[in-house]
C-alpha cells in the first residue's frame, strides 16, 4: 500500500488539488449560503492550491513517469505547472470582491477552479494523447461553466455558450488528429509515437502528416492563435472579469506547455513540418494582435487581442525548436503570467457606483485621481509593450534571441515590427491616464487585488535585476528535451 | 577610496533614483519640495562626475572604472569611460540641475511626478554612456524614451499627444532592428561584452546587415534627413527643459552609438556605406537649413537648425579621420550647450509672453538689454562665427571631409552661410527694431535665476570657443585609437578600391 501511494509520487499536486474540490463542494453545500461561507470556500480552494504549489516545488527534479509513460513528471512540468498554479491561485483571490461587488459571490466558483486547474496540470503532464484529452476536456468543460457563471446575465451566458460550441469544434479536431496518429503510428504514447513518426517515410506519409496539423489546430484554438482566434474576444469581454484574468492566465500555459510537449515529445521528427505551421501560426498571431488592438474601445477585448499577440510571441521561441527556444518559451510564459495578472487586477478593481468599469475612455485622467493605481497600469503596459528595462523586454529579448539564432530571420524582423504597432495600443491606454482630463473618481481599490497589482509592478520594474534566478530556471528545465 | 577600483561611475549613474524615492515619499503638501530635492540631487551627481573626470586618464585610450559583475549568464553588467563617452556623461551632468532650475516657474502642474520623470530620464542618459555591454546599453537607450514620452505628453503644448507618439514609435521602430542585430552580434561572438566586440572581426557581408540595423536606430536618435521630422514636432510640443534635454542629449546618443559601434565594429561596412551618409548628411545641412529659412516658430527654427548641425556630426565621424570625428565630438558637445542654451532663451520669453511666434516679437533689446546680450552670444556661436564653441567642431568636421572628398565639404560649407541667414534673420526679427507691439511693453528683463542659468552657459561657449584644448585632450587617445584601428582594418579593401 505505501509502495503504491509513494509510487503516485508524481501526480500528488493533481491528487490534492482533486480531492480538495471535492472536499470544498461538501463544505460548501453543508454551509448555509453566505457570502462569508462563499469567500472562506475560496480562500480554503486558495490553500489547496498552495499546498499542491508546494508539492510540485518539492517534487525530486529527476524525470519520472507514471502509468505506462501516460503521465510523466520532470523539471519542464514542475515549471510550467507552477506558473499554472499560481494563475489559477492569484485569479481565483482576484474573485472575490469583484463577486461580491456585482453580487453573485458563490462556493461553486472556486470548486471550478480548482478542476480546471487539475485539468491543466494533466495537460502538462500527458504524455499520451489520451491523457492528453483528458486533461483537456476536464479544464474546458470547467471553463466553460465559469464563462457563463454570471447566469443571469445575457453577455455572460453567450460568451460561455460561444466559448462551449468553439471548444468542442476543436475537441472535434483534435481527436480527429489524435486518432489518424493512432491509425499511421498504432500507439498513442508520445514516446511510441516518436520512435515511429520519423525519417522519410514519416514525413512524406499524408495520413500521419494531416492527423499532425488537426492535433495542432486543435491546439491552436485552446491557446487562441490567429486563425483560431475568433472567439477569444467575444468570450474576453463577455465572461465575468476575474474568469477573464483566469483564461489568459493559467489555461494559455497549461496548451502551451502541453504544445511544447506534444510537438517536441511526440513528434520530434517532423521537426520541418510543424516548425512551419508554428512559425506561421506565430506570424499571425502577432501580427493580428498588434493591428487588430488599435480599434478596441474597451479594455477587456484589448486585453483579448494583446494576449493573442503574446501567444504568437511565445510560439516565436517555439519554431526554432532549439534548446535557447524552449528556455525562452518558459520565461516568457514566467513573465506574461506576471504582467497578464497584474493588468487584471487592475481591470477588476475599477468600479464606479454604476458598476464595472471596461471602456478604456473611462480610465481619462485616472493618473490625477488614483495616481498609484495608474503608475501600476503604466508599468504594466509598458512592460506588456516589450519596453526596457521591464520584465516583459526579457520576455521578448530571449525568444527573438533564439529565433536569431536559429537564423530565422523574417519571423524575428516581422515579431519586432508587430511589437511597435503593439506599443501603440497600450500607449493609447497610457494617454488616456496621463493625458487626458480626470473624470469622476473610481470607487476605491479593494486590498486583495491591490496586493496583486502592487506585487506584480513590483516584479516587474524590478526583475532586470533580479532576473538571474527565473532564467535559470528555466534554463534547467528547458535541459528536458533532448536535441 | 580608490576611484579607479570603486564603483563610481554605477553610483553617478543610479544615484538620480535615489532622488526620485525621496521625491516619492514626499507628503502632498510638501510637493513643492520636489523641486529642491531633484536640484540637489543633480547637483551632487554632477559634483560625483566631476570628480570622475578629475581621476580620468587622457594618456590612455582604454576604458577606465571598469566594473563587472555577473548578470543574466553570458549577459554581464560592466560600465566603464573611455575618452569618447567620458564627455558626454559630462555634459549629462552638467545640464541637469539648469533644467531643473529652468522648471522652476515654468512647471506648477504635478510638481512631483515631473521631477521624478527627469531623475530617472538622467539615470537612463548617463547609463547610455556608461554601459559596456550590448544589452545594457540598449536597455539604458530605451528606456530614457518611458520618461520622454510623459514628459512631452503631460508638459507639452496643444499638439503634445500626436507629438509624443510620434517620437516614441519613431524610435522604438529604429530601435527594434538594431536589437535583433546586437542578438546576431550576440550569437556570432558567444558574448555581449563590448570591450570584446570591438576587436571581434565580423565577416563582410554580416557587417553590411549590422551597419544597416544600428543606422536604422542612430539615424533616426540623431535625426538624419529623411527621418528627422519626429524631432520637430517633439521640440515644439516639449516643455522647455525637455527640449533642452532632447537636443543637448538625447540626440547625441545617436552620435555616440556611431562612435562605439557602427565605425569601430563594422569597418568595412563603414568603408562602403561611407557615401551614403555623407549623401544624406550634405542633404540634411542644405534641406533643413533652407527649411528653418521659412520657419514662423521660433524652437521649430532651432530644432532645424539642430538638424542641419547634426549633418556635420554625421559627416565629420563618417570621413573616419583624426579632425573630422575630433571636430564630430566636439561639434555634439558644443551644439549640446548651445542649442540648450538656446531652447533656454526662448523658454525665457515664452514664460512671459506664452506664444513662440517670431512675429509676436521684435525689439526685445529696448527692454531686456541682458537677454538681448545673452542670445546673441548663443546665435553666433549657432553660426559658427569664430571665437565661439560652434566654429571649432563645424571648421574641424569640414577639414575632415575636405580629405576625404572635397566636393562633399564644399556643399557643407555653404550650409554655414545658410545657418548665418536663418540665425541672423531670427535675431533681427525678435530682438532688433522698434519695440511696436503693446503687448511687448512691460516684458521684463532677465530675473536672476535665469542669469544664473545662462551665466555658465556663456561661458563655456565663448571658452571652449578660444581654448577647446580640455575637450580634445580627453578625446585625442580614444580618437586616435579608433582612427588608426579603422584604417587598419579598411586598408585591404581600400587598395582593392584603388586598383
Amino acid at each position: 500500500m505505501t509502495s503504491f501511494l509513494t509510487g503516485l509520487g508524481p501526480i500528488y499536486p493533481e491528487i490534492i488539488i482533486a480531492i480538495g474540490a471535492m472536499a470544498l463542494l461538501m463544505y460548501g453545500v453543508f454551509r448555509p449560503e453566505t457570502d462569508a461561507n462563499a469567500e472562506a470556500t475560496g480562500w480554503l480552494g486558495v490553500l489547496v492550491l498552495a499546498t499542491a504549489a508546494m508539492t510540485v516545488a518539492l517534487d525530486p527534479p529527476a524525470p519520472a513517469s507514471l502509468f505506462e509513460g501516460a503521465f510523466v513528471s520532470d523539471r519542464f512540468t514542475d515549471f510550467a505547472k507552477l506558473l499554472v498554479i499560481a494563475g489559477s491561485a492569484f485569479a481565483l483571490m482576484l474573485s472575490f470582491d469583484y463577486f461580491r461587488r456585482v453580487k453573485s459571490l458563490k462556493f461553486e466558483y472556486p470548486v471550478l477552479v480548482l478542476l480546471a486547474t487539475v485539468g491543466m496540470l494533466i495537460m502538462v503532464s500527458a504524455n499520451d494523447l489520451i491523457t492528453l484529452y483528458l486533461g483537456l476536456e476536464l479544464q474546458s468543460l470547467a471553463l466553460y461553466v465559469l464563462a457563463a457563471f454570471r447566469r443571469d446575465n445575457v453577455k455572460s451566458s453567450e460568451a460561455g455558450l460561444k466559448y462551449f460550441v468553439l471548444g468542442a469544434l476543436s475537441s472535434g479536431m483534435l481527436l480527429y488528429g489524435a486518432s489518424l496518429i493512432y491509425g499511421y503510428t498504432g500507439s498513442t504514447n508520445f514516446t511510441a509515437i516518436a520512435a515511429v513518426a520519423q525519417g522519410k517515410a514519416a514525413a512524406e506519409s499524408l495520413g500521419l502528416i494531416i492527423g499532425l496539423v488537426f492535433l495542432l489546430v486543435g491546439i491552436a484554438f485552446k491557446i487562441s492563435a490567429v486563425p483560431f482566434h475568433m472567439w477569444t474576444p467575444d468570450v474576453y469581454e463577455g465572461a465575468p472579469t476575474p474568469v477573464t484574468a483566469l483564461f489568459a492566465a493559467a489555461p494559455k500555459i497549461a496548451a502551451l506547455a502541453l504544445l511544447v510537449r506534444t510537438m517536441h515529445g511526440a513528434f520530434p521528427g517532423l521537426g520541418p513540418q510543424w516548425q512551419q505551421v508554428i512559425t506561421l501560426l506565430a506570424i499571425a498571431s502577432m501580427l493580428l494582435g498588434a493591428v487588430a488592438a488599435i480599434g478596441q474601445t474597451n479594455i477587456k477585448r484589448l486585453m483579448a487581442y494583446s494576449s493573442i499577440g503574446h501567444v504568437g510571441y511565445a510560439l516565436v521561441g517555439l519554431a526554432p525548436n532549439s534548446p535557447e527556444g524552449m528556455q525562452s518559451v518558459l520565461i516568457y510564459l514566467a513573465i506574461y503570467l506576471v504582467m497578464t495578472l497584474g493588468v487584471f487586477a487592475v481591470i477588476v478593481s475599477l468600479h464606479r457606483k454604476e458598476g464595472q468599469v471596461v471602456e478604456i475612455a473611462d480610465l481619462a485622467g485616472l493618473s490625477k485621481t488614483n495616481l498609484p493605481l495608474a503608475f501600476a497600469l503604466f508599468i504594466l503596459l509598458f512592460s506588456l509593450a516589450g519596453i526596457p528595462p521591464l520584465a516583459g523586454f526579457f520576455a521578448k529579448f530571449y525568444v527573438f534571441a533564439a529565433a536569431i539564432k536559429a537564423g530565422l530571420y523574417p519571423l524575428a524582423i516581422i515579431g519586432v515590427l508587430s511589437s511597435v504597432i503593439g506599443a501603440y495600443y497600450y500607449l493609447r491606454v497610457v494617454k488616456v491616464m496621463f493625458f487626458d482630463e480626470a473624470k469622476d473618481k473610481l470607487l476605491p481599490v479593494p486590498r486583495v487585488p491591490g496586493m496583486i497589482v502592487v506585487a506584480a509592478s513590483v516584479f516587474v520594474i524590478f526583475f532586470a535585476v533580479f532576473a538571474g534566478p527565473v532564467v535559470d530556471a528555466a534554463a534547467a528545465a528547458a535541459k528536458v528535451f533532448k536535441f | 577610496m580608490n576611484l579607479a577600483t570603486s564603483p563610481i561611475l554605477s553610483i553617478v549613474t543610479f544615484l538620480p533614483l535615489v532622488g526620485v524615492l525621496f521625491i516619492a515619499f514626499l507628503p502632498k503638501e510638501a510637493a513643492g519640495n520636489a523641486r529642491y530635492v531633484a536640484l540637489w540631487t543633480t547637483i551632487v551627481t554632477f559634483v560625483i562626475s566631476l570628480l570622475i573626470w578629475m581621476n580620468f586618464d587622457p594618456s590612455t585610450a582604454s576604458f577606465q572604472f571598469v566594473e563587472e559583475r555577473a548578470w543574466l549568464g553570458p549577459i554581464k553588467y560592466k560600465m566603464g569611460v573611455d575618452g569618447i563617452s567620458m564627455l558626454f556623461v559630462i555634459l549629462t551632468t552638467f545640464l541637469m540641475p539648469l533644467t531643473i532650475l529652468a522648471s522652476w516657474e515654468s512647471i506648477e502642474d504635478r510638481v512631483k511626478e515631473y521631477m521624478i520623470a527627469f531623475l530617472v530620464l538622467e539615470t537612463m542618459m548617463i547609463g547610455v554612456f556608461c554601459a559596456l555591454d550590448l544589452v545594457l546599453f540598449y536597455l539604458f537607450f530605451e528606456a530614457g524614451l518611458i520618461p520622454m514620452f510623459l514628459i512631452i505628453g503631460i508638459w507639452g503644448g496643444k499638439r503634445r499627444v500626436y507629438a509624443s507618439f510620434k517620437f516614441f514609435l519613431y524610435t522604438l521602430l529604429g530601435s527594434v532592428l538594431m536589437l535583433l542585430a546586437m542578438m546576431a552580434m550576440y550569437w556570432h561572438a558567444g558574448t555581449t561584452d563590448i570591450t570584446t566586440l570591438l576587436t571581434t572581426k565580423f565577416p563582410r557581408d554580416m557587417q553590411f546587415w549590422l551597419w544597416l540595423a544600428f543606422f536604422a536606430s542612430f539615424a533616426v536618435k540623431m535625426p538624419m534627413w529623411p527621418v528627422h521630422t519626429w524631432l520637430p514636432d517633439a521640440h515644439v510640443e516639449a516643455p522647455t527643459a525637455g527640449s533642452v534635454i532632447l537636443a543637448a542629449i538625447l540626440l547625441k546618443m545617436g552620435g555616440y552609438g556611431f562612435l562605439r559601434f557602427s565605425v569601430p565594429m563594422f569597418p568595412l561596412a563603414t568603408f562602403d556605406l561611407a557615401p551614403l551618409v555623407f549623401a544624406l548628411s550634405v542633404i540634411a545641412i542644405i534641406y533643413t537649413s533652407l527649411v528653418a529659412l521659412a520657419q514662423e516658430d521660433v524652437k521649430k527654427l532651432i530644432a532645424y537648425s539642430s538638424v542641419a548641425h547634426m549633418g556635420y556630426v554625421t559627416m565629420g565621424i563618417f570621413t573616419v579621420t583624426t579632425q573630422g570625428v575630433d571636430g564630430a565630438i566636439f561639434q555634439m558637445l558644443s551644439h549640446g550647450i548651445v542649442s540648450a542654451a538656446l531652447f533656454l532663451c526662448v523658454g525665457i520669453v515664452y514664460d512671459r509672453m506664452h506664444t513662440r511666434e517670431i512675429a509676436a516679437y521684435g525689439g526685445l533689446v529696448n527692454r531686456m538689454p541682458i537677454y538681448a546680450f545673452v542670445f546673441m552670444v548663443f546665435t553666433m556661436a549657432n553660426v559658427g562665427l569664430p571665437g565661439t564653441s560652434g566654429f571649432v567642431g563645424e571648421f574641424l568636421t569640414l577639414l575632415g571631409a575636405f580629405k576625404v572628398n572635397t566636393l562633399v565639404a564644399a556643399i557643407a560649407t555653404l550650409g554655414v552661410i545658410l545657418s548665418a541667414a536663418y540665425a541672423l534673420w531670427l535675431y533681427r526679427n525678435m530682438i532688433f527694431g522698434e519695440l511696436e507691439k503693446p503687448s511687448l511693453k512691460g516684458i521684463k528683463d532677465m530675473t536672476p535665476r535665469e542669469i544664473a542659468i545662462m551665466a555658465p552657459l556663456v561661458v563655456l561657449t565663448l571658452f571652449f570657443g578660444f581654448y577647446p584644448a580640455p575637450v580634445l585632450d580627453v578625446t585625442a587617445m580614444s580618437v586616435k585609437k579608433l582612427v588608426s584601428n579603422y584604417e587598419a582594418a579598411v586598408r585591404p579593401a581600400a587598395a582593392e578600391l584603388a586598383r
